[in-house]
């Protein structure tokens, strides 16, 4: 039998890991996407879970780590499939067409590589002013200095630029996940002939479900000022 | 009656695998709609043989879509148009007057040209040689009801021994994966007691064949699917997927 490596490296292994990384970082958005409603709980409640998230300490830079991990992970098998493609076939068709049907050839799936590139300078941009973005400092309950990170997401979501970017690159991961969500069991090999459609289905719902999830939040914030009766003062 | 149609070709045409290929364009005619593809293609030969030019090289055998041998690229889809039709099952009632149709070989670094419209595919028979048999002691037949095979796996293994090896899965993959056909060859013995035997070799050595012969990894774009004359489902690349970790786990 083939060595872990030699297992990692071939191109079931390969698609196997993209599977597993992908719905590690799926899991991961659902989560994220819980502790986003948090701004509507209470006026404290999302200064109070980013701040219990920060004094999780070496929890935290073990779970960052792992993210980490699986986003380059993922990100590197994805890439080099694109690369692969052009060594697979040097020599272009003057017509190609898909025929339809069974083929799941759309939008989303032949835009991986730009969904996923984009995705990857967003999480850049994202993590630098969320993460290690200046915000004010304020008291908690308890007389501890906390970031004010709740007024950081209304200051954000109420300039229409960031509002507008984040709502295409969140419906851009969600095009990605379009493909991937689905995708990732087939790379799996968890589908038969008889579960593809309901993947498929389920994919799909979690996708719309998601993206109606993460884009509520800068709508919400940008069309009421910040002063929407959800987000309480 | 059928009266002839006007058909544009613009057909591929390279007279050695090392050498430039380049699009010739010809019309022709005189093509009826009761002709095959391929049936097309000889009147286009025979055109070109009374002026003493070379015919056009396309595989062919069968001409009955069983063999596997035809695997033209017709204007950007593999086999043409038609769903679960091999090109030589492909008629001219599909085309109107007047149409334009390109032909192109399949194009896949692990299928070079050998000349015009044929491509060398012995690399589906080297994915073919390092593990897609069983090893049984030959004879009389055995009785057919001596191994009980349920019918769910005996129809999946039909399903999957439908596959000719023709290639058009590699053709119509934006990757240009093998996957279809080596999962197809692997999962129609894997499923049935006579390839239980060598079920975990076969399935790590032809997916290490597939990559060294330098087709591409796969998407899950599901287009293979979609062109295979035998409508192979991708189901068969899933259940390749789940064979290959089972064997690794079983060491």
């Amino acid at each position: 039998m083939p060595t872990i490596i030699k297992v990692l490296q071939s191109q079931v292994g390969r698609k196997l890991m993209t599977g597993i990384t992908g719905i590690a970082l799926m899991l991961f958005l659902v989560v994220h996407l819980a502790g986003n409603y948090a701004i509507f709980a209470s006026a404290e409640a999302f200064n109070i879970y980013t701040q219990k998230l920060e004094s999780l300490g070496i929890l935290l830079y073990i779970a960052e780590a792992g993210l980490l991990f699986f986003i380059l992970y993922h990100s590197y098998l994805g890439i080099s499939i694109w690369l692969g493609k052009r060594k697979a076939r040097s020599s272009g068709y003057e017509v190609y067409k898909s025929r339809g049907g069974a083929s799941r050839q759309n939008l989303a799936s032949r835009s991986m590589i730009l969904s996923g590139i984009t995705i990857l300078v967003f999480l850049v941009v994202h993590i630098w002013s969320f993460k290690f973005g200046e915000t004010e400092m304020i008291m908690s309950a308890d007389g501890e200095p906390m970031r004010d990170l709740r007024q950081l997401v209304i200051d954000s979501f109420t300039t229409w630029y960031i509002a507008l970017g984040y709502i295409v690159v969140l419906s851009l991961i969600m095009l990605h996940l379009f493909h991937g969500a689905w995708s990732a069991f087939t790379s799996l090999g968890v589908t038969n002939k008889n579960n593809t459609h309901a993947f498929r289905l389920g994919a799909y719902v979690f996708v719309i479900v998601l993206l109606l999830g993460f884009i509520f939040i800068p709508v919400y914030i940008f069309v009421t000022g910040g002063t929407g009766s959800l987000i309480a003062y | 009656m059928s009266t002839n149609m006007t058909i544009h070709l613009r057909y591929w045409r390279q007279s050695g695998p090392t050498t430039k290929g380049y699009f010739e364009d010809r019309t022709l005619s005189t093509v009826n709609e009761h002709m095959s593809f391929l049936e097309m293609l000889d009147v286009l030969n025979e055109e070109l043989q009374l002026e003493g030019k070379d015919p056009v090289e396309f595989d062919y055998d069968c001409r009955e879509g069983i063999c596997g041998s035809c695997n033209l690229v017709i204007n950007g889809q593999a086999h043409g148009p038609k769903k679960g039709t091999a090109c030589c099952q492909l008629h001219m009632r599909n085309y109107s007057d007047g149409d334009h149709i390109t032909i192109e070989p399949p194009r896949a670094s692990a299928f070079p040209v050998i000349k015009d419209l044929v491509v060398d595919r012995s690399a589906f028979d080297r994915i073919i040689e390092a593990g897609g048999y069983v090893s049984v002691k030959t004879g009389s037949a055995q009785e057919a009801n001596a191994r009980p095979i349920s019918k769910n796996d005996a129809d999946l293994a039909f399903d999957y021994a439908a596959c000719i090896g023709c290639g058009a899965c590699v053709a119509a993959c934006p990757n240009a994966s093998a996957s279809l056909f080596t999962s197809a060859k692997i999962s129609h013995l894997s499923h049935l007691p006579q390839g239980d035997v060598e079920r975990n070799n076969r399935v790590v050595a032809m997916v290490e064949q597939m990559e060294e012969e330098g087709f591409g990894d796969c998407s899950n774009f599901g287009e293979c699917e979609a062109v295979c004359p035998k409508e192979i489902s991708i189901a068969a690349i899933a259940d390749m997927r789940r064979d290959y970790v089972r064997a690794v786990l079983q060491g």
